[in-house]
């Protein structure tokens, strides 16, 4: 999975590209655990994030939680599979997709 | 039939994927069907990765069928680990909040929501899952 990060100010971008699973999730929570104090707003653009697996949806939970304590998060730009699993496992009601 | 026996270990989900893959490419696998069936792999070979042989390291194997009318693979994972039926825990609950929320059980949830059925059974010693999907668009 490829990570693309844009920090502007206390607003972070994630840009993700190619499939978030067991193997390659704890990119992603790594890669939000070096800027999550200073951050008050969080987008993660899923425009080429294949899928998602279990794993993928722990980090995201991960960082929704984090981020209801300071500031807001979307996901934004997420395919008909993606939204599936969202839908399927009720993380439609618990994230902000736009 | 064609089966791979590879380690249980994480870093072999993408050996297992890649075998699997190549046989739903074969068939012209809807794209669709292809992410569910490999967010699956995901799912269970991890699932036996981390638990089937801890703190030991045993082997897994991956086998894929055809079938017909309609279309359909059935793929079984098989190890030799502690007896695990992944059936067997209660749906988690998608109703909570994020604060309420946790992850346990939400692979398996996610496999069996998206497959056409899921089976289970130990049998001389190995732990046996089954999942089938149709392949037809």
């Amino acid at each position: 999975m490829k990570i693309t990060k844009t920090l502007n100010g206390k607003k972070l971008n994630v840009a993700l590209e190619g499939r978030m699973d067991t193997n390659t999730a704890p990119e992603l929570e790594a890669a939000l655990k070096e800027h999550m104090n200073e951050i008050e707003e969080l987008n993660i653009d899923m425009t080429e994030l294949e899928y998602l697996s279990s794993a993928g949806l722990r980090v995201l939970l991960g960082a929704q939680k984090a981020m209801n304590k300071k500031g807001k998060m979307t996901v934004a730009n997420v395919n008909d599979t993606i939204m599936e699993i969202f839908e399927v496992t009720g993380f439609s009601d618990i994230l902000t997709i736009v | 039939m064609r089966e791979l026996t590879v380690k249980a270990v994480v870093e072999n989900i993408q050996t297992v994927t890649e075998f699997v893959d190549e046989q739903l490419e074969m068939l012209d696998c809807p794209m669709r069907a292809q992410m569910q069936i490999d967010v699956a792999i995901d799912e269970l070979f991890s699932n036996i990765a981390y638990y089937a042989y801890h703190p030991e390291v045993g082997v897994a194997t991956v086998r894929v069928e055809v079938v017909e009318e309609p279309l359909a693979v059935i793929i079984t994972f098989i190890d030799n680990g502690a007896p695990y039926d992944p059936l067997a825990s209660a749906d988690p609950d998608i109703s909570l909040s994020a604060d309420e929320r946790q992850i346990g059980g939400l692979g398996i949830y996610m496999v069996k929501k998206s497959m056409d059925e899921i089976s289970y059974e130990y049998q001389k010693g190995q732990n046996i899952l089954r999942i089938k999907k149709h392949i037809t668009e």
